[in-house]
């Protein structure tokens, strides 16, 4: 299988902290990867450098054999094009409705015309469970997990190759959670996408995780299917899917 | 001797902290310029920031013209009249309104009201990640952001201050017709034979900077925002300040320029 995403010694650090130290991953094409790791662990800036929100010190990250660190601007953005990202808190833009939320990526790259959007968006919302009556509303006016799904249509809308998920279960109830994984899965599942999931929320890591990689210390510590994480020995991993106290992750806590 | 050591280093990272967010303003202001000239161009963007900008601060801004006319009219009148020089009230009023005072007002009225506004707005949009997701989503921030804004602050600003210094020429009128006893046909011929149009013209050049710093100021501090409400508080409050204290620097240097040219 080839290799849609490959990282290596990728590195970043924030004034004397160093998040990222030498991150390496491969992500083959067609596969769900799961990115556990606790809070601060860098986790969110991995897929920020990916997504060139975040410039990272040093390393390479190729998407489709390409590295997009060195590649020109032009280029760079067009690697980007092809990734879908939803966002931890939805990040949904609160001065349009959503069916404009949901079009804005297609409006952006002039697939669509302003007059076909709306009907488009509407189709896509339909994809993950919601009605026409929610495409004039304002994202103000929906529910967390409606917020999330209009978030999740967004990310699918330009049917991306690849598609991010940052922390997608936090602040949901457990079914709804489970609910919001059930349609990633599903949507990965018919668009074909690569995808990577940043969580630390384990049910959600194994649902809709097929590899998983554990992030510790600015570095991958363990890979492999994701259903082994609860069965791992590695002691980081068996510390953190077990939610134990004691083992080698010490957290800085202030007595 | 250490205290002395500390307190030139602390002078030394204060001045290079101001050297390098001015660095930072200079590259900001050059980008959002850019921007405007190069496509794709967001009109719908362009259109709400008028609106925002000018439309919606119609009210504040007409307010205080007419009220700064009329109060202008009367302290003239109280200093003029130990004098016997009434009859300058009229070119006073309206070559203060023109040149100095509706660019001035307009501007600081506008700086609290959509500077505030637009810090605000981008600031949540900073730290909620909805300008990260733009980039996600093919459209570069300053552009869709960024520009519209400064462009709508150098071209909303100028018909402000035609509405200013109508109203407040009209301010000056009532109260000296009104309350004063000036006849009302000598007070225009009065106000209007003094007039030049270069008088107009300073104020609105000095209006269009104005503009320009303000959504400038608004949209610099919003979007580098940082650390949640507190932060979008700390934008908020350091986008008015600085554009209100910016307006009030660059109106002396302008009006030093103006005066030498026309």
């Amino acid at each position: 299988m080839s290799i849609k995403i490959k990282i290596r010694g990728l590195r970043k650090s924030f004034g004397e902290k160093r998040v990222l130290d030498g991150v390496d991953l491969d992500v083959a094409t067609g596969t769900a990867m799961v990115v556990i790791g606790g809070s601060g662990t860098g986790k969110s800036v991995l897929i920020k450098s990916i997504l060139g929100l975040i410039t990272p010190d040093s390393g390479s990250i190729e998407i489709d054999g390409e590295d997009v660190l060195k590649a020109s601007r032009a280029r760079a953005h067009e690697l980007r094009s092809q990734i879908g990202m939803l966002f931890q808190n939805g990040a949904l833009f609160d001065s349009l409705p959503v069916w404009e939320n949901v079009a804005f990526g297609l409006l952006a790259e002039k697939k669509i015309k302003r007059g076909q959007a709306k009907d488009k968006a509407i189709e896509i919302l339909s994809q993950v469970g919601l009605g026409a009556d929610v495409a004039l509303l304002s994202p103000a006016e929906l529910s967390g997990g409606m917020q999330k799904r209009v978030a999740l249509a967004r990310a699918i809308a330009s049917a991306p190759a690849i598609m991010f998920f940052d922390e997608p279960t936090t602040g949901l109830d457990p079914i709804m959670g489970a609910v919001i994984d059930g349609l990633i899965v599903d949507c990965v599942k018919r668009l074909g996408s690569t995808s990577i999931a940043i969580t630390h929320d384990m049910a959600s890591a194994m649902r809709i995780g097929d590899q998983a990689a554990m992030l510790y210390q600015g570095k991958v510590t363990w890979t492999g299917p994701a259903p082994d994480l609860l069965t791992s020995d590695n002691p980081v991993v068996n510390q953190f899917t077990h939610g134990r106290r004691e083992g080698p992750i010490q957290m800085a806590l202030r007595k | 001797m250490n205290s002395i050591l500390n307190f030139i280093a602390a002078i030394g990272a204060a001045a290079l902290n101001a050297l390098g967010l001015l660095g930072e303003l200079g590259i900001f202001a050059a980008s959002g310029l850019s921007h405007i000239f190069r496509p794709p161009f967001y009109p719908r963007q362009l259109g709400r920031s008028l609106m925002e900008i000018g439309f919606y601060s119609l009210p504040v801004v007409a307010l205080t013209a007419l009220f700064t006319g009329m109060v202008l009219a009367l302290q003239s009148y109280t200093g003029f009249s130990r004098f016997n020089a009434e009859s300058q009230i009229a070119a006073v009023v309206v070559l203060s309104v023109t040149r100095e005072l509706g660019p001035v007002l307009a501007g600081l009225m506008v700086s609290g009201r959509a500077g505030a506004a637009m810090a605000a707005e981008l600031g949540t949009m900073r730290v909620t990640d909805q300008v990260d997701a733009l980039s996600t989503l093919s459209t570069e921030p300053m552009k869709y952001l960024v520009a519209p804004r400064l462009l709508a602050g150098i071209i909303a600003l100028p018909l402000l201050v035609i509405v200013a210094d109508i109203l407040g020429v009209a301010g000056g009128f009532l109260v000296a017709t009104l309350k004063l006893g000036f006849n009302p046909t000598t007070y225009l011929i009065n106000s209007f034979s003094e007039l030049q149009a270069n008088d107009v013209i300073s104020g609105l050049i000095k209006s269009a900077v104005f503009g320009f710093i303000i959504a400038l100021m608004g949209c610099f501090n919003g979007y580098r925002s940082k650390g949640g409400a507190q932060g979008v508080g700390a934008a908020t409050t350091s986008a008015v300040v600085s554009a209100s204290i910016l307006i009030l620097a660059l109106d002396y240097i302008l009006t030093q320029l103006l005066f030498r040219v026309l």
